[in-house]
């Protein structure tokens, strides 16, 4: 709603839109507590934010007018009706998308202000999900915005061309606030799963237009269906990770699979290949059973992601892929080219290589691991398994 | 202007050469062992330039000399022609040479690499 509100009011008015949308809900849920939910929710919520702007510009007219005296006349046209269709409704989020992805801001920044404008999320909750305070997130959120407003970005004329040259942008805020929640560094299933999907559903508004349904926006569905796939499976009762080898396989999603399969088709319509699109297949080929080269194609599809778009996480990932195809020495030399020494997933994955070939050195990796996470989760999953390898040693 | 002091990485240039026309055709598990090659140096973050690799059939390459005689194919003059060519960032060229050495076309089917540094301009 809030994003339908500035489609109409611009960006300047961001907080008046939200405070609208707020008020709207906030009615609905007197409203409709007592009088029973209406038949049309959608139409009856915009019907009461139409009447509350109106209202708000008769309070702004009388305003400026008489305190003000000055007869500049108001840029918004109270007159021209707001519509709400689904249509527009799609529209507006996606405008919005472009909105909140501005290069000015960074990238923390950005999936904030998506959360919250996009999302409905509460400060509160964005803090839960950065793992950081309500002051933090409530700063990052003012300094966003004024950027937004300095950087006077229209709404409504978004041209052809600004689509374009900020779709890469749009995808990388949607990719990452994705990752926020599928390796979120908070403990709630929930929240981790509202981020995912919250992502999933922005990202396939981008499919919906023709513009914007890019085989890259395809490929990076596929990749979000794929992962989300696996949401159920990979963490435990207590909230503890599952590795990939011991999840249940019956939990994943087959129908979110399907959709990855069908999306990721849609992505190879183009003769480009994005790093979602060898993320995408490597997501895929995870979803297969262990047959038909399986760890060498995720291997080859490791090598040329490592080509195109290098981070620490994977190329340690890509050993691990490594390790399945050539064993567990000639990928500890791997590794160890690349001395990650101050990231836990480094010594984890040594940890991993080393525990069928030397216990000790296995545990020394594991404890440096520990030392160096901040996940209690994980440090908790590590210490059960230096328990499980000495165990084996007595 | 003042980007060359704080410099400390250097780049060079690995030049591939192999002996013959026919080794250029790699089987599927040698271009497998390339890769793996290259991806592990850029897996270390020491890949500047993935560089090209350069088709050496008489339809592909034309040598000029410089009395303007034009010959088809890659310059074999000095028997082994060029088959492409990466850039690695290296603390020094010792470095580079030891990235080299572990290339599998020495395994596979001989040839030589040739490392170069890059000159920085500023």
């Amino acid at each position: 709603m809030t994003a339908v509100l500035c489609r109409h009011f611009g960006l300047v008015h961001i907080e008046v839109a939200e405070d609208i949308a707020s008020d709207t809900f906030l009615k609905a849920s007197e409203h409709w507590a007592i009088h029973g939910v209406p038949d049309h929710p959608t139409a009856w919520l915009y019907t009461v934010a139409r009447n509350k702007i109106k209202d708000y510009f008769k309070r702004k007219s009388v305003f400026e007018n008489k305190v003000k005296d000055a007869l500049t006349p108001n840029e918004i046209e109270i007159e021209k009706d707001l519509e709400f269709n689904n249509q527009i409704i799609a529209d507006s989020q996606l405008a919005m998308i472009f909105a909140v992805s501005s290069p000015t801001n960074s990238i923390e920044a950005q999936i904030s202000l998506a959360l919250q404008i996009l999302c409905g999320f509460s400060v509160e909750e964005i803090a839960n999900a950065f793992l950081t305070n309500r002051e933090t997130i409530k700063k990052r959120l003012q300094r966003a915005r004024n950027n937004l407003r300095n950087d006077n970005f229209q709404i409504n004329g978004l041209t052809e061309t600004d689509i374009k040259t900020r779709l890469d942008t749009v995808l990388k805020t949607l990719y990452l606030l994705f990752n926020e929640g599928y390796f979120s560094r908070t403990n709630s299933q929930l929240i981790r799963k509202e981020l995912c999907s919250e992502a999933l559903r922005l990202t396939l508004v981008l499919t919906e237009s023709q513009l914007t349904n890019t085989p890259q926006v395809n490929a990076l569905l596929a990749l979000m269906c794929f992962q989300s796939s696996r949401l159920d499976a990979r963490t435990g009762v207590n909230g503890e990770a599952i590795l990939f080898d011991k999840q249940d396989k019956s939990l994943w999603d087959k129908t979110l699979i399907d959709r990855g399969n069908y999306y990721l088709v849609n992505a190879c319509n183009g003769k480009e290949i994005s790093k979602y699109h060898l993320e995408a297949g490597i997501a895929y080929w995870h979803t297969t059973p262990i047959k038909d080269n399986k760890w060498e194609n995720i291997l080859q599809l490791y090598n040329r992601l490592i080509l195109i778009a290098y981070s620490p996480i994977t190329a340690l990932n890509r050993v691990f892929a490594f390790s399945k195809v050539y064993g567990n020495e000639t990928a500890i030399t791997e590794v160890e080219k690349l001395t990650l020494l101050e990231s836990n997933y480094y010594h984890e994955l040594l940890g991993y290589l080393y525990s069928s070939i030397d216990i000790n050195t296995a545990i020394q990796h594991y404890t440096k691991a520990i030392n160096l996470t901040q996940s209690k989760i994980e440090q908790k999953t590590l210490k059960q398994e230096i328990g499980r390898l000495l165990e084996i040693k007595k | 202007m003042f980007n060359l002091k704080f410099k400390t990485v250097k780049e060079f240039a690995l030049i591939f050469r192999l002996k013959d026309i026919s080794d250029f055709k790699p089987s599927p598990e040698q271009m497998q062992e390339r890769m793996n090659w290259l991806a592990g140096i850029a897996s270390q973050n020491k890949l500047a330039d993935k560089g090209n690799t350069l088709l050496p059939f008489a339809a592909n390459a034309r040598t000029i000399q410089s009395n303007n005689v034009i010959t088809d194919g890659a310059y074999t003059e000095i028997k082994e022609f060029i088959s492409g060519y990466i850039v690695v960032k290296a603390d020094t060229i010792d470095e580079a040479v030891e990235m080299a050495k572990a290339n599998p076309i020495f395994d596979q089917v001989g040839g030589s690499i040739e490392v170069r540094e890059v000159l920085q301009r500023d």
